[in-house]
């Protein structure tokens, strides 16, 4: 094989960009399960929103809106989560996987006359000065604009939980919804506002993989992203910086071992494309998990 | 405005009429649905859910019903066992290729021999390579308290990329002139499942059945079932009860495992015919939607099975006549399963209607 084929700092850059999709979903995904909710859709809204993005950008020639449509797509979809776990307290586990297998069913119907089509362009940002850093500028400054909406987003959801006063409440209703309650705080209309959340923000991860990663719509493009994502924020403990680090964790093992197809390793493709999943797996068996929110997938009923 | 309040049992009156009220709202806005695809939506409902057993053709139909059925039967009984007790198997369909890669490969290596004892060796490797593969969320649970969801979940995409290995590699079909996929089980008489190919009838079939017999009799008669229930329903009282949690993961696992693996084989070996790149076609993920319309009740997947079995024959009926697309009946499953948990609030809530107290 030739090890000259692989470029370090190519390598690190589209690590960067690897990472951005799962960032997006898994960013939203802390938020819903800070709040309480365990969403199972993850993969069912991102698929959704993959789709979503790519029609209403090929159709109005433009990225950006096709990320609104696809945040947008992602919310409207989890609120049939929202309004089955919340309102009508059915079983949160199931219904995440309906909605998974609802996603993935919707979304190939949705998109079918859009197969093969080319999405419209979505530059990369060459930021001044910092771009023109060498090595450390093609790596960190010279990315397409939603990669630093990820890390953005990151660090807005790190600083709302932390700093602000919805943060806390936020966090009440996920660690005791009986006390948060008890409290006067509205547990549903919380717990709706994080599911919207989450579900843009699996939306905007799964545009990317339709509109920059890609960039093509076919059916079933996911392949799984929405659960690794699911897995990272457990790797993280639930905290928002170290969904960073597993984040490139898996990017860095997907672009890693799509370099090494490139470079003609001696190892067959199929065992190298296992390699991400098997490498959410090892990590979910390395890290143990902190501590999950105390009212994690239970429902609430404020009986009387 | 309506409130809910919660039935102190669950009612029984709706948990028979939750499922067939779920169909039936399934069956309306699937109608609704295929009207915004330009199609009719009264022939087409009736398409999907009444040709297979009545029209014209409907004798070549029924067997279809056997054959796509049976895996749902097997995958849906074996993970009833564990969602019952709140270990959520859902990487079936990866337990289900792992089967079939193992089954297959032990009857490619006694190719061309003929011996009555290849099959039930097949047989045995496909159970056994489906409970293996589902040990590993089982294990890495028990042992390091990671969330078997999402391991048997990723592993299913490993399981994708060992059949692609597999096809493209190890068990190709050596006279096949390159073409990926391996020889054909079905032809190599030894191996083959069938029994009978025009009454649909193979192996598989019949352990179906054998499974709803005797997972019934275990859950209502045996103390493992009641085990099973308990740990769902109170793990506090289950462990007071005796109960050990880790040996309950790891039974539930390889139980739904052997079954999945099981399922894999006999397609495999019949209605497939050949591993190749993409025999599956999502029997796994539809048996969880089998598994929660059958309540998670023997019985009731058995019926389920066929409804769904119903919905995957009706809908290619769909799509070579009214030229309806393939996806439609996709999205009308998933929507099946939301119904059905909507609905499930009546069996545990009741509604009042009335000015809401305040709380």
């Amino acid at each position: 094989m030739d090890w000259s084929a692989i470029n370090p700092i190519l390598l690190l850059a589209s690590l960067m960009v690897a990472a951005t999709p799962i960032i997006l979903a898994s960013v939203g995904e802390l938020i819903v399960e800070r709040a309480g909710v365990l969403n199972l859709g993850v993969e069912g809204m991102m698929i959704t929103g993959a789709v979503c993005g790519f029609i209403v950008a090929v159709n109005s020639g433009s990225p950006w809106l096709g990320f609104i449509g696809a945040a947008v797509g992602g919310a409207i979809l989890s609120l049939l989560f929202g309004f089955l776990t919340q309102f009508l307290l059915s079983n949160q586990v199931a219904t995440g996987l309906a909605l998974t297998l609802f996603g993935l069913g919707l979304s190939a119907l949705m998109g079918q006359s859009y197969v093969g089509i080319k999405a419209p362009e979505f530059a990369d940002w060459h930021i001044p000065l910092l771009g023109d850093i060498p090595v450390l500028g093609p790596i960190l400054f010279q990315h397409d604009p939603m990669v630093y909406v990820g890390l953005g987003l990151v660090a807005a959801v790190w600083a709302f939980l932390k700093f602000s006063r919805a943060g806390l409440i936020l966090r009440a209703v996920g660690e005791n919804h009986e006390a948060a309650h008890a409290l006067g705080y509205h547990v549903v209309r919380v717990r709706m506002l994080a599911i919207m959340f989450g579900g843009a923000c699996a939306g905007l991860g799964g545009a990317y993989l339709s509109l920059v990663r890609v960039p093509q719509w076919t059916e079933g493009m996911t392949a799984g992203a929405g659960w690794i994502a699911l897995a990272i924020v457990v790797f993280a403990s639930w905290k928002p910086l170290r969904l960073l680090l597993g984040a490139y964790l898996f990017g860095g093992v997907t672009v890693l071992q799509l370099n090494l197809q490139a470079a003609g390793m001696a190892i067959p493709v199929e065992y190298l494309s296992m390699s991400p999943y098997l490498a959410t797996i090892a990590v979910l068996v390395i890290m143990r998990a902190g501590r999950a929110p105390g009212s994690l997938g239970q429902s609430f009923h404020a009986s009387r | 405005m309506i409130t809910l309040e919660k039935r102190s049992q669950p009612s029984r009156v709706w948990a028979f009429a939750a499922p067939v009220m779920a169909v039936v709202l399934t069956m309306l806005c699937g109608g609704l649905l295929f009207a915004a695809l330009g199609k009719s939506p009264v022939e087409t409902i009736r398409t999907i859910f009444f040709d297979p057993l009545f029209s014209e053709f409907a004798w070549f139909y029924r067997p279809q019903l056997l054959i796509k059925g049976a895996p749902l039967v097997l995958i849906a009984i074996g993970l009833s066992f564990g969602f019952r007790a709140g270990i959520w198997n859902i990487g079936a369909e990866g337990q289900y290729i792992v089967g079939a890669i193992c089954g297959a490969a032990v009857g490619l290596a006694f190719y061309p021999t003929e011996s009555i004892f290849i099959f039930p060796l097949m047989i045995v490797a496909g159970i056994l390579g489906g409970t293996l593969w589902a040990l590993i969320p089982g294990i890495l649970k028990v042992k390091f308290d990671t969330n078997e969801i999402l391991v048997s979940l990723m592993l299913v995409y490993v399981a994708e990329q060992l059949l692609a290995s597999m096809a493209l590699g190890a068990l190709r079909n050596p006279d096949g002139m390159g073409f990926p996929g391996s020889r054909n089980l079905a032809k190599y008489d030894s191996a083959s499942s069938w029994i009978s190919e025009n009454a649909g009838m193979h192996w598989g079939v019949v352990l179906a059945f054998v499974a709803v017999i005797f997972a019934y009799v275990t859950l209502s008669r045996h103390l493992f079932g009641f085990q099973v229930r308990l740990a769902g329903q109170s793990p506090r009282a289950a462990r007071f009860g005796g109960v050990n949690p880790q040996a309950l993961v790891l039974i539930c696992m390889a139980i739904s495992g052997g079954l999945a693996g099981a399922a894999g084989l006999f397609e495999v070996a019949g209605p497939a015919g050949q591993i190749s790149i993409d025999f599956n076609v999502g029997y796994g993920f539809t048996a969880i939607i089998v598994a929660f319309l059958g309540r998670l009740h023997p019985i009731g997947i058995l019926l389920a099975a066929g409804l769904m079995a119903l919905t995957y024959i009706g809908g290619e009926i769909a799509q070579s006549n009214l030229g309806l697309p393939g996806a439609a009946i996709q999205l009308m499953q998933g929507m099946l399963l939301f119904f059905l948990l909507m609905v499930d609030v009546l069996s545990n809530y009741r509604l009042r209607l009335g000015k809401k107290a305040i709380v």
